[in-house]
């Protein structure tokens, strides 16, 4: 195990920022008395793994990687919790969107059809749009096509590229639909990705919760509740913050919550992307 | 934080708004409905595009407000706004005012290259400009000579005849080039010695800033004329001693802005204004004189910029005083041991007045040299006791200045 007197964080490096996101805020914990270091990742599954090998104490982690994580820990005996989220991280949806001018009505429509999903572990750009697609009873590679665009595989959709070549597949009628997050399709439109009134919305998810911090078992308690105690006082307004609160894409850290992860767990299993036990059972994941 | 997943079921009468799309047009008009909402109050949102709900939701989300949807038919939902929007810009600095009058004492490392007056967000990043002191920089007639600076520019090709037929003697055609190669060293030197400045000064200072910026432009209009009249017939430069650019080296080897602006505007540029009405009375053609009486207008203006710095500094800090009766000698001092007399440049003035070699010619022009340089010491000597120095001390440290007038 690592040194107990410090706590030592993971994340994964999807850009450059993510160095100094993770510097300034050791800087922040050191500075209130928190003896704070962090690894950087290039993949949630070596992060994820690393939970339970005593590399680190917590995984800032996407919310597929926190489900492994979940199943991992119960598998072993060593549960695994979480301590905060972002503002952002909560109450997302996620679009299947389909050319404005297109015979799909309904969702039943896409039978026979092409879906553009985002890379093989996007959560929001592929397993929950399919798993809801799944729900109303069309399941993917039978009775509608999956057009995988996967970038950065390992990452969990981090990266945009994926759902814009979705987004561009579609536009170009390459797809019949496309699966992206609701404020990328707010971007796309914006930024004319996807030209306004070019596309209109098919389905929309039920909410979803995102990224949070996932804690090891054994991580040293007292150090824990100081990191989740200084993260919920992170303030906005302070100048020194701030930069680093929009870099990482949120205003207030938020506390815990696991509900919003339910979907998000049955698609795991709906598509066997991970077994109970945690255990990639993914044929075509690369990373 | 609103837990985002409760729905709207009644209306109150509260504002409404009915947009087409969230583009930028549409988020403009959701920020400032925004902006005007009753503290407290809700935003109601109409609109018929069916994938509005879905954007406001993204929307609303990454900027911090609360998003309810609506189950009364045509309105799509609220929005509650958040509070942060505006708490990015309590803490924000402010930084004086736009007139000259709104110029602060010092000018903070965070207030960066934003213009003076505006609000800084507290977040914004720390410049460091080595002059932020107004006591160090200002001169409250700055605003006056920037404009009169911006009025007196002149384009080199317009307001001189380069096409007048000039014939000199060859040897008289070459003290003029001696002289000219020795104006475009000075030149450059006074180039150099306030850009270096300009890029350590805060620009809140704006007025100061803009007219070092536009000295900085005279100069390269000097060096472009005096280089033309050495080109005029073909000739390359003359020569250029060692005294003369070490005493040049004096002035860009000097750190202090007060002491650089004392030994470069306030007796340099305004012992080379004596030198420039010489030339614009005594050169031998029409071209050098016309160059000469251009350049000597705008060198009149950075002797009145240092003047009045030094005099806005002296006003609050007397001691400077001292420190710059020093720097005089010393730099006397360190030019002892160089040939400072730059014999070349003081022949081809003689000649350059005499016009010929008719020994009484030589004589005139001896003379004319002669009054040239008690015109510049006493220059010298009347702007030392404007900035305070008692007459015996000015007229002393007048003498002490370089042999090579600049
Ligand atoms: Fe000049
Ligand atoms: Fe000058």
């Amino acid at each position: 195990m690592t040194d107990r007197n410090m706590l030592v964080m993971g994340a994964v490096a999807y850009a450059p920022k993510v160095v100094t996101i993770w510097e300034g805020f050791r800087q922040f914990f050191e500075a209130n008395g928190l003896p704070f270091d962090f690894v950087l990742y290039s993949n949630y599954e070596r992060q994820v793994e690393a939970l339970f090998d005593g590399s680190i104490h917590v995984a800032w982690n996407s919310p597929l990687a926190w489900l492994r994580a979940e199943r991992m820990g119960k598998a072993v005996g060593k549960p695994v919790s979480t301590i905060a989220m972002r503002d952002s991280d909560r109450d997302l949806t996620s679009l299947i969107v389909v050319r404005a001018d297109a015979d799909i009505r309904q969702i039943a429509d896409l039978s026979g059809r092409t879906v553009a999903v985002g890379a093989v572990d996007s959560p929001q750009a592929t397993l929950l749009p399919l798993y809801c697609l799944h729900r109303q009873g069309i399941k993917a590679g039978e009775d509608f096509a999956i057009q995988r665009h996967d970038q950065l595989g390992g990452k969990h959709g981090d990266h945009i590229g994926g759902e814009r070549e979705a987004a561009r597949a579609l536009l170009a009628g390459k797809a019949d639909a496309a699966c992206m997050i609701a404020g990328n399709h707010l971007l796309f439109t914006n930024e004319g990705t996807l030209p306004a009134g070019s596309t209109r919305i098919l389905a929309e998810t039920p909410r979803y919760d995102h990224c949070n911090f996932t804690v090891a078992a054994d991580a040293p308690p007292s150090l824990v509740a100081r990191m989740r105690e200084l993260l919920l006082g992170m303030s906005w307004e302070d100048p020194a913050l701030r930069p680093l609160l929009e870099l990482e894409g949120l205003r207030q850290w938020m506390p815990e919550r696991v509900e919003g992860y339910r979907d998000l767990d049955a698609a795991v299993d709906v598509f066997g992307f991970y077994d109970p036990s945690g255990n990639i059972t993914c044929v075509d994941y690369h990373y | 934080m609103c837990s985002g997943s409760t729905t709207l079921r009644a209306t109150l009468p509260v504002s409404t708004i009915t947009i087409e799309r969230l583009d930028a047009a549409g988020a403009l008009l959701l920020k400032r409905a925004l902006r005007n909402l009753p503290p407290g109050e809700s935003l109601m949102v109409t609109g018929d595009s069916p994938e509005l709900a879905a954007h406001l939701a993204a929307w609303c989300r990454a900027r911090g407000h609360c998003w309810q949807t609506s189950e009364v038919p045509h309105l799509l939902g609220s929005i509650h706004p958040g509070s942060l929007d505006q708490r990015r810009w309590q803490g924000a600095l402010t930084t004086g005012a736009l007139a000259s009058g709104g110029v602060a004492d010092r000018a903070e490392p965070r207030w960066g290259l934003a213009a003076r007056g505006a609000h800084v967000e507290a977040s914004a990043p720390a410049f460091h400009f080595p002059l932020s002191d107004k006591v160090m920089i200002w001169a409250n007639e700055a605003p006056k000579l920037y404009a009169q600076a911006v009025a007196a520019q002149w384009n080199p090709d317009e307001a001189i005849d380069w096409t007048q037929p000039i014939e000199l003697p060859e040897d008289i055609e070459a003290a003029v080039v001696q002289v000219m190669t020795y104006l475009i060293e000075n030149e450059n030197a006074a180039l150099l010695v306030p850009a270096r400045f300009l890029a350590q000064m805060h620009p809140h200072f704006r007025e100061v800033m803009q007219l070092l910026a536009i000295q900085v432009a005279d100069e390269a209009r000097h060096i472009e004329v005096f280089t033309r009249r050495i080109a005029l017939k073909g000739h390359q430069p003359a020569l250029s001693t060692a005294g003369g650019q070490a005493s040049l080296k004096t002035l860009l080897d000097t750190p202090d802005f007060a002491i650089a602006l004392f030994l470069l505007s306030v007796l340099g540029e305004g012992t080379f204004v004596n030198l420039l009405n010489f030339l614009s009375a005594h050169a031998p053609d029409p071209i050098t004189r016309q160059v000469a009486r251009l350049a000597a207008q705008d060198e009149a203006r950075h002797v009145a910029f240092g003047m009045a710095h030094l005099q806005y500094q002296l006003a609050q800090d007397p001691a400077l005083r001292d420190r710059l009766a020093n720097a005089i000698e010393q730099r006397f001092e360190s030019l002892a041991t160089t040939d400072g007399l730059n014999e070349e440049v003081m022949d081809a003035l003689l000649l350059l007045a005499a016009g010929s070699w008719l020994p009484a010619a030589l004589l005139a022009g001896q003379e004319k040299v002669m009054a040239l340089q008690q015109d510049m010491t006493a220059g010298r000597r009347l702007r030392l006791v404007k900035l305070g120095f008692p007459e015996a001390q000015a007229a002393r440290l007048a003498d002490l200045h370089t042999r090579n007038f600049m």
